[in-house]
């Protein structure tokens, strides 16, 4: 039993993570914009949250909790606009290529993070590990009382307040897309920009909305990771790419509905971690495992490509720019 | 009188599309881009080191060709990118989006340390060659092979599905390197065959890395012409163009995805090879790094033209080795070089643009 809850908390904290991402990158490929730079934007924006708050921190004797919880957010999705930024004005603007951009995106942002990561204390003069405690815990606080109900509390609550944020987020989007004019609109410019143009919406700045807003919350992922998952340091692994790359195969598995990433990135969570409470694995078998998650990806894949149904493809003009007098 | 006409407002700068630039304004194009990159840079290594720009970029020409072996380090990751760049080149001509070629140099040193670890003994060395170069390049044309099977018969999203097929090559090469860790417990293969060398690269004209230069430098010219002049090429640069038309044309375009991916991942597999042995004779999931990605915008920069390919690989690996020049004499963080070759990428990715439209200011275009 204690095993089953401590594998669900481990994948509820991971799948938030990557649900962050997923549910940033559909509002980005509703627009049809194919952003590779998932990685990347994370990257910038954890570092960008750790840097605002790690400088507040340094500069005062007892920091405010919730300048800090505000200085995180705000510099963690600043930051990852930035980044969504640069990749919408290079190919909404400039029209180059998105998968390269992406890419290119993902380099840059890998460099910024991880550069910054191990050189910010330094820089500031500092020895050691980067840390922001006050940050961390409120970023970590459980609700009182419903974390304290035993298992149901174990399984449900023992999360910090942005792995219940994530899913508001997420349903907010399926509303906004299924429900409201602009979320239409908004589709209509990732299935066919030529007939959205003609019929008087706004194309490029439908493209720059959804590339900028899709990029500030994939970038929470980044603050969450930093924050929540890590505990306010930086690890210079290279998860947080490996994570990034799961949120765009999440985008896949949940064919690009905002509801089905909720249980879907649990769904990773439990793939990723499952080698782990799985008895009698060695250490190299254990690698096999941890590949589940993207062959369960590839299937799925395959699987929507052969039954070619509509609702389950991608958006159609994804992965290519629009330029209005192209015929 | 009133004015009884509204006036359409004409938009402050128009884009249109240009035919085609001629070649010495398109390069100028480019080498400014470069030139602003540069400028970028210099500005954030100011910010960060508040070290004089220019004496950052002597430190960086040091780091690159400070000695006669930094040129040849320089030189082997120039091959190394290079052979990646080239293997790219047919998959990407046909807008065949194979953003798995990290994956596919993983099979393919894979295949290749296991002929060292296994076959090392059991062969002699000529025909042990033989077998890795084979089995490489066997095992890199399966993977890119798969993705192009099921993008052929049902449409699958390539681009998705390359980049998926990454993670389980990396996932394998995990499994292998801690089934053939050693020393036991440090979970790295260690380098392969330290002592008899078995397997490595002979040192050709007294240079160990003569040998890549060799491979990768014929591959380079063969694919250029392949793609040129062969009449498979031209099927590639039209089904590139437009599938339809392609058809039209009476080219079996499954059987050209299918066939060009066999290329496309046997060359990428043969770079697995000479990663492997003729370069760090160990494996590890970092044996294809972030190679793979930055051999793609490299092969997208170079338009396919594998020749081209030479010039920007040789940019960006000495930028890169530059950049940990720097990061290591400030103590820095060796990613500075992603950062610079991330800005870099960008200004360059954006001067497409200038060569492929032309603005038009105020009213001159109206018609």
């Amino acid at each position: 039993m204690d095993m089953i809850v401590t594998l669900i908390q481990a994948a509820v904290a991971f799948g938030t993570v990557i649900m962050f991402g997923c549910v940033g990158e559909i509002l980005t490929e509703k627009s049809g914009s194919l952003n590779l730079g998932v990685p990347g934007i994370m990257y910038i924006g954890g570092i960008a949250s750790l840097a605002g708050t790690f400088l507040y921190e340094r500069s005062t004797e007892n920091p405010n909790t919730f300048i800090c919880l505000v200085l995180a957010l705000v510099c963690g999705i600043v930051g990852s606009m930035i980044g969504g930024l640069i990749f919408g004005f290079l190919t909404i603007t400039l029209r180059a290529n998105q998968n390269v951009c992406g890419l290119a995106l993902t380099i840059f942002g890998t460099g910024i993070g991880n550069f910054f990561g191990g050189s910010l204390n330094k820089l500031a003069g500092g020895v050691g590990q980067i840390s922001v405690p006050t940050t961390s815990a409120a970023f970590r606080a459980r609700i009182p009382f419903l974390s304290d109900l035993g298992v149901f509390g174990d399984i449900f609550f023992q999360y910090g307040w942005m792995v219940f944020a994530v899913i508001v987020i997420a349903i907010m989007l399926h509303f906004f897309l299924n429900r409201t004019n602009t979320g239409l609109n908004l589709r209509a410019v990732g299935e066919n920009p030529a007939t959205a143009d003609a019929a008087g919406i706004n194309v490029t700045k439908y493209q720059y909305l959804s590339v900028c807003i899709g990029a500030a919350i994939t970038g929470l992922g980044g603050v969450y990771y930093v924050m929540d998952y890590i505990k306010g340091t930086w690890a210079n692994d290279g998860s947080i790419e490996k994570l990034g790359w799961l949120a765009l195969a999440l985008v896949i598995f949940t064919t690009w509905k905002p509801l089905n990433s909720i249980w879907g990135a649990y769904v990773f969570g439990v793939l990723y971690w499952a080698y782990y409470y799985i008895p009698g694995l060695t250490r190299s078998s254990q690698e096999l495992f941890k590949m589940l998650p993207y062959v369960v990806t590839i299937i799925v894949l395959v699987f929507i490509s052969v039954r070619n149904k509509k609702e389950n493809l991608g958006p159609a003009h994804l992965g290519r720019s629009y330029f209005r007098e192209e015929r | 009188m009133a004015k009884s006409v509204k006036h359409h407002r004409e938009p402050l700068v128009r884009i249109a599309k240009r035919d085609t630039m001629p070649l010495a304004k398109a390069i100028a194009v480019r080498a400014i881009a470069i030139a602003l990159s540069l400028v970028v840079c210099a500005v954030v290594i100011y910010a960060i080191t508040k070290m004089n720009p220019l004496k950052v970029y002597a430190t960086m020409f040091e780091g690159a060709f400070g000695s006669k072996r930094r040129i040849w380090m320089l030189v082997r990751d120039v091959m190394m990118m290079l052979c990646i760049g080239v293997a790219l080149a047919p998959a990407f001509k046909m807008r065949f989006w194979n953003i798995g070629a990290a994956g596919q140099v993983l099979v393919g040193g894979i295949a290749t340390a296991a002929c060292m670890i296994y076959l090392g003994d059991v062969l002699p060395t000529p025909v042990l060659f033989l077998v890795m170069i084979v089995t490489s390049c066997v095992c890199g044309a399966i993977w890119g092979m798969i993705p192009a099977i099921f993008k052929s018969r049902f449409n699958t999203n390539e681009t998705l599905f390359t980049l998926m097929m990454n993670y389980v090559a990396i996932q394998i090469t995990a499994y292998c390197v801690s089934l053939w860790e050693n020393p036991y417990g440090s979970n790295t293969v260690g380098i392969i065959n330290s002592q008899s060398k078995i397997g490595w690269f002979p040192a050709l004209f007294g240079e160990q890395y003569m040998l890549n230069v060799i491979i990768v430098s014929v591959l380079t010219i063969a694919m250029f012409f392949y793609l040129r002049s062969s009449k498979h090429g031209y099927e590639i640069s039209v089904v590139g163009e437009s599938e339809n038309t392609a058809r039209y044309a009476g080219i079996n375009v499954s059987k050209v995805f299918i066939r060009t991916m066999i290329i496309s991942g046997a060359v990428a597999g043969l770079a697995g090879f000479i990663a492997v042995s003729g370069v760090s004779h160990t494996i590890s999931t970092d044996t294809a790094g972030g190679r793979g990605f930055t051999a793609i915008i490299v092969a997208w920069l170079a338009k396919f033209n594998t020749i081209t390919m030479v010039l920007i690989s040789f940019l960006i690996i000495f930028l890169e080795k530059g950049a940990i020049e720097i990061a290591s004499k400030f103590q820095l963080s060796e990613y500075a070089s992603k950062i610079i070759t991330g800005i870099i990428l960008f200004f360059i990715l954006g001067s497409e643009f200038f060569i492929n439209y032309k603005l038009i200011i105020g009213k001159k275009g109206a018609k």
